[in-house]
């Protein structure tokens, strides 16, 4: 195996270096600058660039309240707690790993044995003032209950809201009209993930 | 009796150009936000009233219904008068600009001008540079050290261009030998040809740059430039007073639209088969566009750099300009 591929630092062939202008030296230089700008009619090539785009017309405004960008599937935003697709009983087993592994010490949860003997999570909350949305509590998760959403809106009148269990499991109406979208497990890629793979020079 | 014709009909003119001018500056500035926001690949006001029509309505609800404020230590008089001073000379800067060719309406022929006074163009050109006095009383009024510097600004922005717009208007009116904006268009009649553009395209470059400078549009809007002098010589102001700044300032842009379109593009002649009146809105609109394009494209220069290329290169230009114009004429 041969050296080249780590001489050559230039990651991506499409880079353009550009050293900047060279300076003029003499007044004969600083003429001949003066003339080319002023023959160039840079204002003229502005007035075209504006133009141009405005007869076009792409612009790439938002209207937010109305329109909603689409989130990555790997976007971390406010956690949701699922529920099981057969059933429709949450699919929290009350492990607790979620609990142990959250570096910043803002999930806390209580369970308890029911009467058929089921463990069962009685209390469930996330204090959204510490949690730093690390997403390990949702990669560290066994069966998929606790996850991010894309609800990335989060402003609310109280501290508590979003943190607790009501607020974070899938409202039964919703579940029943099967709006429960399926997490395909934290780290999923985009669809068209591919697309944007590009080859570094790894050579060793 | 025919005197108390004359008084109505000019007071009637008089109002009608008031309240169009006023409205034509108010919707200026929503053509403005939209133009600007298309170029620069936004969308610009849209949730009042469709596409946002609606938004010169909230603006001036908004500018109406705000609380009057008279920081402390300001002159009173002066800071209250400064706007009216700006607002006023360029309303009273339109008297002697005639917009259409003349009609007749119910058997009775109407000059839209509403004086059509023999000394108009300079008429019009003084009165547009007193407008200068409103920003500069306004910074010195303000008791803001970025108020005064915008006043100060706005004398040495009138220093510099008063003098090119005056020498670059010369050589036309050389030509034309009358300064009544009448017959600056008479003397153009008969297709694109015979436009002053044409004959005197130095002039017309010399007067759309001292243009520029006099509306404080951008490559000249060093008098209230945000990024150095926060708001310049309105940053004291608010509500309806710094409206009426704005206004003056819109109202300044369309004469001096209307004044080039007259002085070197044949102003509201007829072109082959679009009426005369079309013609002059047409390049009224075309030089609002073109104020808010440059705006949208260039950056605005130095202080020093304005009076730089107003004494060292255009005065210059316009001498040569009127020398040339001199010896063809003779």
């Amino acid at each position: 195996m041969e050296l080249r591929g780590f001489k050559s630092r230039n990651a991506t062939p499409g880079y353009i270096y550009f050293e900047g202008e060279a300076k003029p030296q003499n007044s004969w230089e600083r003429f001949k600058r003066f003339a080319e700008r002023t023959v160039k009619g840079e204002l003229f090539v502005g007035l075209w660039i504006v133009l141009r785009e405005m007869i076009k017309f792409d612009t790439h405004t938002v209207q937010y309240p109305m329109e909603k960008l689409q989130m990555s599937p790997r976007y971390r935003a406010i956690h949701k707690l699922l529920r099981l697709f057969e059933s429709g009983h949450e699919r929290c087993i009350g492990c607790g790993l979620c609990e142990k592994i959250c570096i910043a010490n803002c999930i806390k949860m209580d369970t308890k044995v029911d009467e058929k003997s089921r463990k069962l999570v009685s209390q469930y909350s996330i204090n959204f003032g510490r949690c730093i949305f690390c997403g390990y509590c949702a990669e560290v998760c066994p069966e998929l209950a606790i996850v991010h959403s894309d609800d990335y809106e989060q402003a609310s009148e109280q501290r508590a809201e979003f943190g607790l269990k009501e607020d974070m499991l899938t409202p039964l109406d919703i579940f029943k009209a099967k709006k429960q979208k399926e997490f395909p497990g934290f780290g999923a890629l985009n669809k068209d993930a591919d697309k944007f793979v590009k080859k570094t020079p790894l050579a060793y | 009796m025919n005197e108390t014709a004359l008084i109505i009909e000019t007071v009637i003119k008089a109002v009608i150009g008031l309240a169009v001018i006023a409205g034509m500056g108010a919707f200026a500035t929503f053509i403005e936000r939209k133009v600007l926001a298309f170029m620069q690949r936004r969308l610009g006001p849209m949730h009042v009233g469709p596409y946002g029509l609606l938004q010169l309505a909230a603006d001036g609800i908004k500018l109406f219904t705000k609380e009057d404020i008279i920081p402390q230590n300001v002159v009173k008089p002066i800071f209250i008068l400064a706007p009216v001073v700006g607002v006023t000379s360029a309303f009273v800067a339109i008297a002697a600009v005639p917009y259409f060719p003349q009609f007749t309406l119910f058997g009775y022929t109407i000059h839209p001008i509403i004086s059509d006074i023999n000394v108009g163009l300079l008429f019009v050109m003084g009165a547009a540079s007193v407008g200068m006095y409103g920003p500069l009383l306004a910074g010195l009024s303000s008791h803001n050290k970025w108020a005064l510097l915008g006043g100060a600004r706005a004398v040495i922005q009138l220093l510099s261009f008063e003098v090119v717009s005056g020498l670059s208007i010369l050589a036309p009116l050389m030509m034309i030998g009358s300064l009544s904006l009448i017959d600056i268009n008479d003397f153009q009649i008969g297709g694109i040809t015979n436009w002053l553009v044409w004959k005197q395209p130095l002039a017309f470059v010399l007067f759309a740059i001292a243009g520029f400078a006099e509306t404080n549009r951008t490559p000249f809007d060093l008098i209230e430039f945000e990024a150095e002098i926060v708001s310049g010589y309105a940053t004291e102001y608010s509500g309806m007073r710094w409206g009426l700044f704005f206004v003056g300032e819109y109202a300044n842009m369309i004469t001096i639209s209307a004044l080039v379109s007259i002085i070197f593009m044949g102003g509201y002649n007829p072109l082959w088969i679009i009426p005369g009146a079309i013609m002059m809105l047409l390049k009224v609109s075309f030089w609002i566009f073109l104020f808010l394009w440059v705006r949208a494209a260039w950056p605005h220069v130095r202080p020093d750099q304005l009076m730089w290329v107003c004494w060292k290169v255009l005065m210059p230009l316009a001498l040569i300009n009127i020398l040339i114009t001199g010896i063809v004429l003779v």
